[in-house]
C-alpha cells in the first residue's frame, strides 16, 4: 500500500511537457490526493480550457504511477476553482526564472482597455528595461517580451486571475 | 430535447464554429504576432468547447462524447449563432466579429457563474478568464483599426455595417433559454444586450466608428438553420471522421 509521501514524490517526477522544469506540484494543477477503500483520486484541473498539455499530463501521470506497480486509482479533471497564476508555488516562480522564462507579476485590471503592459524584468539579465511584444506568445499561459537592454526576446508566463 | 442540452449545444457551437473559423488563420494571420494570437484564442475557444461538449454529452441519447458532437453532427443540428460562421475576410472583418462576441461572452459569462448548475457555473468561472483577454486584444484592435489610417477605418467602418445584422441572433431567447432562467440555471441572455452595447458603443467612439441604427437581420443559427457558409466549414471540420469513420490518431 502505497503511502500519500510516496505518492507525492512519484507525482512530483511528472513535468508540463511545454516548461519542463516545472512539475504538476509546482504549477498548482495538482488539486487533491485522497484515498478510500484503497483506492486513490488524483484530482488535476486545466491551466487554460484548451491547453493541449492536460491530456500528455494525463498519461504521464498514468504511466508514472504504474510503472510503480500502483493499480487502484483514478485521474479526475475538474474545472473549479478555476486554476489562477497565484496557484504557481515560490518554488516553481524560481525555477521558470532560472529557466528563462518570467514568472506572472502583479498586474492591473486586464479589462482597463489600453492599460499599460506589467513591467517584466528580463529573466537574463535582471533589467526592468523590457516591452511587450505581443500579449500572446508560444503557448496559451505566455506572453512574448523583449529586453531592450539585452536584446534577448523571452517568454513571460501572464497572470491569470 | 431537453432544454439544457439546447442550450448547450447554442453555447459549445458558438465556441467551436468560432474556434475553427480562427483556426484557418494558422500560418495565414497578417503579422507574426497576431497569427500566433488567432490560433491561441482558436484554441481557448475550443477547449470550451470541448468543457461544454463534454458536459451536452452526459445528457444526449445520441452523442457519447465531445468528439462526436462536434465531427457527426450535420448542419441543422449545429446552434450557433450566424456571426460566428461568417468568413474572415480581411483583418478588420475578423477583429470587429471578435469585438462583436468577446463583449458579449464577457458579461455572458460573469452571470453564468452563478448558476446553480455547479458544471455550467464552472465552465463560466474558467472561461470569463480567458475571454476577458480575448476581449481587451479585440477592443484594442477595433480601436487601432478605426482611428488608424484611411484604409483601415474603412475597412472597420464596412466591418461594422457589414456583420451589425448579425448581433441580434447572440441575446434571441426561446422556451429553452426561458425554462433555464426560471429554474436559475442561465442568466437572462436577451437582458445583456444593455450591458453589450454599453462596451460596444464606448469603444465604436474611441475607434471614431459609426453603429448603424437600423437593427434589421435576425439569423436563426440557434434553430439551426445557416448561412451559405456553415456547410463549408463542417466539410472541412468534419473531413477525417466523415471519410474514416472512428479514426482515431
Amino acid at each position: 500500500m502505497v503511502t500519500l509521501e510516496e505518492l507525492h514524490e512519484i507525482l512530483s517526477q511528472v513535468k508540463d511537457p511545454e516548461v519542463p522544469v516545472l512539475n504538476i506540484l509546482d504549477l498548482g494543477i495538482l488539486r487533491s490526493l485522497t484515498c478510500e477503500n484503497n483506492h486513490w483520486t488524483i484530482v488535476i484541473t486545466p491551466t487554460y480550457s484548451g491547453c493541449p498539455a492536460m491530456q500528455t499530463i494525463e498519461a504521464d501521470i498514468r504511466t508514472a504511477i504504474s510503472h510503480k506497480n500502483i493499480q487502484n486509482f483514478t485521474i479526475e479533471t475538474v474545472l473549479s476553482p478555476a486554476w489562477t497564476t497565484d496557484w504557481i508555488s515560490e518554488e516553481g516562480k524560481r525555477k521558470l526564472e532560472e529557466y528563462g522564462i518570467a514568472p506572472p507579476v502583479d498586474e492591473v485590471d486586464k479589462s482597463v482597455l489600453f492599460s499599460k503592459p506589467p513591467v517584466v524584468p528580463c529573466p537574463l539579465c535582471k533589467s526592468q528595461n523590457t516591452r511587450m511584444v505581443s500579449q500572446f506568445g508560444s503557448t496559451a499561459c505566455k506572453a512574448h517580451y523583449q529586453c531592450l537592454a539585452c536584446q534577448e526576446p523571452f517568454d513571460y508566463f501572464k497572470c491569470l486571475r | 430535447m431537453d432544454s439544457k442540452l439546447k442550450f448547450l449545444l447554442r453555447l459549445g457551437d458558438d465556441s467551436m464554429i468560432l474556434g475553427q473559423r480562427l483556426s484557418e488563420l494558422c500560418g495565414h494571420g497578417p503579422i507574426l504576432e497576431e497569427d500566433i494570437a488567432m490560433t491561441n484564442i482558436a484554441l481557448d475557444l475550443i477547449g470550451q468547447a470541448t468543457n461544454i461538449y463534454t458536459y451536452a454529452a452526459t445528457l444526449s441519447a445520441e452523442f457519447k462524447d465531445a468528439d462526436e458532437l462536434a465531427f457527426l453532427r450535420f448542419e441543422h443540428q449545429y446552434y450557433n449563432a450566424v456571426l460566428l460562421e461568417q468568413p474572415n475576410g480581411n483583418f478588420a472583418d475578423t477583429l470587429v466579429r471578435q469585438f462583436f462576441f468577446d463583449a458579449f461572452r464577457v458579461p455572458l459569462f460573469q452571470h453564468m457563474m452563478q448558476s446553480n448548475d455547479e458544471t455550467i457555473a464552472a465552465i463560466a468561472e474558467k472561461s470569463l478568464k480567458e475571454t476577458r483577454y480575448h476581449l481587451k486584444h479585440s477592443s484594442e484592435w477595433v480601436i487601432r483599426l478605426g482611428d488608424g489610417t484611411e484604409l483601415s477605418r474603412e475597412r472597420a467602418q464596412f466591418a461594422v455595417f457589414d456583420l451589425w445584422r448579425y448581433t441580434q441572433e447572440l441575446f434571441f431567447m426561446d422556451e429553452v433559454e426561458r425554462e433555464l432562467v426560471d429554474t436559475g440555471i442561465i442568466p437572462n441572455v436577451a437582458d445583456l444586450r444593455e450591458t453589450w452595447l454599453k462596451t460596444v458603443e464606448s469603444v465604436m467612439q474611441t475607434a471614431t466608428l459609426q453603429i448603424p441604427e437600423n437593427q434589421g437581420f435576425f439569423g436563426a443559427g440557434r434553430l439551426g438553420r445557416h448561412s451559405e457558409h456553415m456547410g463549408y466549414i463542417l466539410a472541412q471540420m468534419q473531413y477525417m471522421q466523415r471519410a474514416y469513420p472512428g479514426m482515431q490518431w
